[in-house]
């Protein structure tokens, strides 16, 4: 199924329904389509392989995708915020590709075969296009660099078959109502800004785009703009929190639900923001790049229930990632491949239409389907599926598999701690030792015996932490991944 | 005819376009007010309703048969109800997922 589709239908049915505001310009579904067209007429004129988009979120970025879409070649976001060389080795990896990108052009794009990206959407003419004629459904549609936390990025690839199943299998076409607004402010390379878009604009609700995230810019626009929808990422609902610190409440009644995925959420975080948007409906999704997005859902009942409880086992679930999307499937396995039961923890493989588990050139799908996702997780025996974290993360030590969200729960758990890590070094005795680092709040007194007690209080001597180090702040992604590789080397380094 | 998942069809009856969603294993009729669809791109005269299969095709809808072997998106809308070997179509009523997006 080829993703342009989605374009003829909002072109008809959604037409002069606004689509997308950024920097205060509304363009509706008709001329979005019409540029696209446009777009997909020009990539096909110059025979380009692929189209590279350099830059933040941006009307181009709609156009220049379904564009690409409709030439049947991959669109390829890459994150602005790397390094030159880092950026050059990507933009080399595809040679001859249409660059789209904001301010300066890199030093690599040709003239003829890249463009500003407003001077880009400017010059493409909307008089007389129309829909360029279906590409194979196999197609790559996007290739997506992963976050790489724990390797270099590689680049996912998604078809066009992939984005399509989720995008039918979550969103009812023009489902949402005209008053619908969602704010945006995940990046063009993160999965959940495509996802995001795709979605959006199937279901008829119009997005807005922040540039750059702030928090109080994004209360600005929430309360202004009656936003009724947003998406954001950990460390940006981390901000929003603390931006609210003397609040009781964030004074947003316009929005109705709020969701956030993309790293683990800190529950101390989670239990102040829904306090403080008492009225919001909130929704944890959990995806990978390779998912094409959302596989997994905790709901805004969900989330309530989980709160308002004190019951142990219903509050625990405000640490899962919900229940599987519609035409998805999970497996638990041990480490040997034998499938788990109910409630033990191991390796999280999943099944599905939306699921494509390939990098360029090489497919990681097993025979029968199965993608092995390499994180760790459970799931109880109501189908709620919990992440531990990533299998590389697993430390090791005497033997026992111990995985450092547990301990980082309880560490973020003090009242003087913002941000915390655990990680193994490597030790003669244990083959592994546990370092914990944490970030201490404003004015916070603690120390690291007190902190080793605590640990040692709530879980076992055997996880607690042989040293903790005070660090102002900790190494993440711009969306919020903590950079655990990074940790580890500063620490071996110091 | 054989349907395969990510074929568009049009209705020689009407404005209806669909794209497969999910195809059974064994070749059906397909029809749109009485007449079989024909392929997007092909050049076909058109008929008009027959009796009795009257009723519109709704842009963004997701028809389906009862046992969930076939499914249509409707792409573009018009009229002449969808039906497999003369078993009408329903449409497909999702149940909302929050929004995640």
């Amino acid at each position: 199924m080829y993703l342009g589709l989605i374009l003829d239908m909002t072109h008809d049915g959604l037409g002069d329904r606004s689509a997308v505001t950024i920097d205060g310009r509304t363009v509706d579904h008709a001329e979005l389509a019409e540029r696209s067209w446009a777009a997909s007429a020009r990539f096909l004129e110059l025979g380009v392989p692929s189209v590279v988009y350099l830059g933040t979120n941006h009307i181009a970025f709609p156009v220049a995708l379904f564009g690409a879409a409709g030439a049947g070649i991959p669109f390829i976001p890459l994150n602005y915020r790397l390094g030159a060389d880092q950026l050059a080795t990507q933009l080399d990896a595809h040679p001859g590709s249409f660059v789209i990108y904001e301010g300066e052009p890199p030093v690599s794009a040709t003239p003829g075969r890249s463009a500003e990206r407003q001077a880009f959407v400017d010059s493409l003419d909307t008089v007389g296009a129309e829909p360029p004629s279906p590409p194979d459904p196999d197609a790559t549609c996007l290739l997506l660099y992963t976050s790489g936390t724990t390797a270099a990025p590689k680049a996912a690839v998604l078809r066009h078959r992939h984005l399509m199943s989720y995008l039918l299998g979550t969103v009812e076409f023009a489902g949402a109502d005209e008053d619908e607004v969602s704010l945006v402010s995940v990046p063009p390379y993160h999965v959940a800004g495509v996802a995001n878009l795709l979605s959006n604009l199937y279901a008829g609700r119009r997005i807005i785009y922040i540039d750059r995230f702030d928090p109080q810019v994004w209360l600005g626009i929430v309360r202004d703009e009656k936003v009724t929808q947003a998406m954001v990422v950990p460390t940006m609902l981390a901000q929003i929190v603390d931006h609210l610190r003397e609040a009781d409440d964030a004074d947003t009644p316009s929005l109705r639900t709020l969701s956030y995925g993309g790293a683990r959420m800190p529950e101390p975080v989670l239990h102040r923001a829904l306090e403080l948007f008492s009225t919001t409906g909130f929704v944890n999704a959990y995806g990978l790049t390779e998912t094409s997005s959302t596989i997994a859902l905790l709901g805004p009942d969900e989330h309530r229930a989980a709160f308002d409880s004190d019951d142990p086992v219903a509050r625990a679930r405000l640490g899962s990632v919900g229940r599987l999307v519609p035409g998805v499937e999970i497996e638990v396995r041990d480490d040997g491949g034998g499938v788990l039961e109910v409630g033990r923890p191991g390796l999280v493989f999943l099944r599905g239409d939306q699921i494509s588990g390939e990098y360029a050139g090489v497919a990681l799908l097993e025979e029968d389907g199965w993608f092995p996702t390499r994180d760790r997780g459970w799931i109880d025996e109501d189908g709620y599926v919990f992440i531990e974290g990533r299998a590389d993360d697993t430390i090791i030590r005497g033997g026992e598999n111990i995985a450092p969200a547990e301990i980082e729960d309880v560490l973020l758990s003090h009242d003087g701690i913002v941000d915390a890590v655990v990680v193994g070094l490597p030790d003669d005795q244990w083959g592994q030792r546990l370092v914990a680092v944490v970030v201490p709040g404003e004015g916070a007194a603690t120390d690291a015996e007190e902190l080793r007690a605590l640990v040692r209080a709530r879980l076992r001597s055997s996880k607690t932490p042989e040293a903790v180090e005070f660090w102002p702040e900790l190494p993440r992604t711009d969306t919020g991944k903590l950079l655990r590789r990074v940790v580890v080397s500063r620490l071996s380094g110091a | 005819m054989e349907l395969k998942a990510g074929t568009q069809l049009k209705s020689v009856v009407g404005t209806t376009e669909v794209v497969v969603i999910r195809a059974p294993d064994h070749p059906v009729t397909l029809t749109s007010g009485g007449a079989p669809l024909v392929g997007r791109d092909e050049d076909v005269p058109t008929g008009e309703v027959q009796a009795g299969s009257e009723g519109s095709v709704l842009l963004g809808k997701r028809y389906v048969d009862a046992a969930g072997s076939v499914e249509v998106l409707c792409t573009k809308p018009g009229d002449g109800a969808l039906a497999i070997d003369g078993e009408p179509l329903e449409v497909k009523s999702a149940k909302p997922l929050p929004s995640s997006d």
